[in-house]
């Protein structure tokens, strides 16, 4: 299978690998997918008082594809509110990357890890 | 640009360059051309005779008769004409057929197939290893069974079937077996004299002959009977019709011939070979054998590099051809079916991958290959939460996942 230039570079060169202390309060983390399916996706959020993401970080078990996704969302949720970041659509991301049919899953998959992130953050402030 | 380093023998082989010279001879207009079913000229002939010395080097290099073989277009028709042949052929006296869920699906479709057509069949488990054991072959036997049909060596993982004991048993129950030995001829040895088979498939392109020719072994003490799937114009003893292509039997035959020369040496060549890979890849933790690393063909090593994926993994071996286990990579979500029923979770068999090396394989190639793959499954390591997971000490059969 042919892989886009963009996949590839996300799969080469991944952005914002790594953990954040998912204890911490001004931390959300999301962690989707299944080891069974191929694939699984952690990402998190490090928010600033204004609820602004200031920070992510990504960590992803699964296809070339999946990588670049979740690679992909790090870098546009900073910077981002929160529902701003909740509002990114795993066709934009799917479109971005030049996802074929079968890779769909790996967008959509990115987009359900953002949403946990952020649900996973207000959780704690409440 | 060079070419990536060829490791994957086990879907197919390079033609050796002495079979493509008697290939070649058969094509050209001052070549052996002729149509060998041509009974009224030299050319006929002379191809007839390049058919039948073919026919006598497959034959020679199994001990049988070379009456016993029967040219088909390869392995998955001789699969298909065996099965489905010999279901149709024995009908009358039952229709109950054995096989092994880790068949070739030229296999399996085959039996589903006869289950359309109202057969019942018995799939058998495979142990961990990939062996079907003789004894669940005897306790799957009914009064209605009329074949049973095994493979001689799994194609993914290697693992080696004990096809002379299944053989003592179905012979002793008249009931015939077929066996798929696509990956087994010229990797080890095959003796039908010995061997209680009955039908046998071979494929041309596995053991460095062309791709398009295959053979199907039907033995003649006890007479095996089966009813044609091909009809036209009798060839092959009137079991497969269509004309024979000259070029791809004498491909094959030479093949067959140079296998039997050389096989013995190399085996050796291609089991040091492997011992090379897994030794390279032992360091790494958390890597592991599918199959066994003893019972299976030289040249087929199958390795679960745990919480990397396979596709990811297939992207950081860029110089190298191989196949992965994972789903990702074929059109169906699910991963091979094989590594499932020998017991891996799914996660393990995404993870996997086939090396299959072969005669023009060198110690240099794998060198690259043993560097590549470590830093390619270190890299991916870095990137896993699930490998996370596992350095924290978190059982990963402990979570809940979200499937999706």
């Amino acid at each position: 299978m042919a892989y886009s230039e963009k996949v590839l570079d996300h799969y080469e060169n991944p952005r914002n690998v790594g953990a954040m202390d998912k204890t911490a309060n001004n931390v959300g983390t999301g962690m989707v997918g299944a080891p069974a399916c191929g694939d699984v996706m952690r990402l998190q959020i490090e928010v600033n008082e204004d609820g602004i993401i200031e920070d992510a970080k990504f960590k992803t078990y699964g296809c070339g594809s999946a990588i670049a996704s979740s690679s992909l969302v790090t870098e546009w949720v900073k910077g981002k509110t929160l529902d701003e970041a909740q509002q990114i659509k795993n066709s934009e991301i799917a479109e971005e990357l030049a996802l074929p049919p079968v890779k769909i899953h790996c967008s959509v998959l990115a987009e359900d890890a953002i949403k946990a992130a952020v649900d996973d953050y207000r959780k704690k402030s409440l | 640009m060079s070419r990536p380093v060829y490791l994957d023998y086990a879907a197919t082989t390079p033609v050796d360059p002495r079979v493509a010279k008697k290939m070649i001879a058969c094509l050209e207009p001052d070549g052996n051309f002729g149509n060998p079913a041509s009974r009224s000229h030299g050319y006929g002939w002379m191809a007839e005779e390049a058919v039948e010395t073919a026919r006598r080097q497959v034959a020679d290099f199994l001990n049988c008769d070379p009456r016993e073989i029967v040219w088909t277009s390869g392995a998955t028709e001789s699969d298909n004409l065996a099965i489905k042949g010999a279901a149709h052929f024995y009908h009358k006296k039952g229709k109950h057929i054995i096989t092994s869920k880790i068949e070739h699906k030229a296999v399996l479709d085959s039996c589903r197939q006869l289950e359309r057509e109202g057969y019942e069949v018995t799939y058998l488990d495979p142990d961990k290893t990939g062996v079907i054991s003789p004894e669940s072959v005897t306790e799957a036997i009914r009064e209605d069974t009329v074949l049973v049909s095994i493979m001689h060596v799994n194609n993914e993982v290697g693992t080696i079937n004990d096809i002379a004991a299944i053989g003592e048993i179905t012979r002793a129950k008249k009931i015939v077996f077929h066996v798929d030995a696509a990956q087994s001829a010229g990797k080890i040895p095959i003796d039908l004299d010995v061997l209680k088979v009955d039908l046998m498939s071979f494929s041309g392109h596995k053991i460095y002959g062309p791709k398009g020719i295959g053979a199907l072994f039907v033995r003649r003490k006890p007479r095996i009977r089966i009813e044609a799937q091909m009809h036209g114009g009798g060839h092959e003893r009137g079991m497969r019709s269509g004309t024979l292509a000259t070029h791809q039997i004498v491909g094959m035959g030479e093949a067959f011939r140079l296998a039997g020369e050389e096989m013995e040496k190399e085996s050796k060549k291609l089991s040091a070979l492997k011992q090379k890979l897994w030794d390279g890849f032992q360091s790494l933790e958390e890597v592991f054998v599918n199959g066994d690393l003893e019972n299976s063909v030289p040249g087929v090593l199958n390795v679960s590099f745990a919480y990397v994926e396979g596709e990811s993994l297939l992207m950081a071996l860029k110089d190298m051809a191989v196949s992965s286990g994972s789903a990702c990579t074929s059109a169906s979500l699910e991963p091979s079916y094989v590594l499932r029923a020998l017991g891996l979770n799914d996660e393990m068999a995404h993870s996997s991958i086939r090396f299959s090396v072969g005669r023009f394989t060198t110690e240099e190639e794998l060198d690259m290959v043993i560097t590549q793959v470590r830093h390619g499954v270190e890299k991916l390591r870095e990137l896993s939460p699930l490998w996370d997971m596992f350095k924290e000490g978190i059982d990963l059969d402990s979570v809940q996942w979200s499937a999706h």
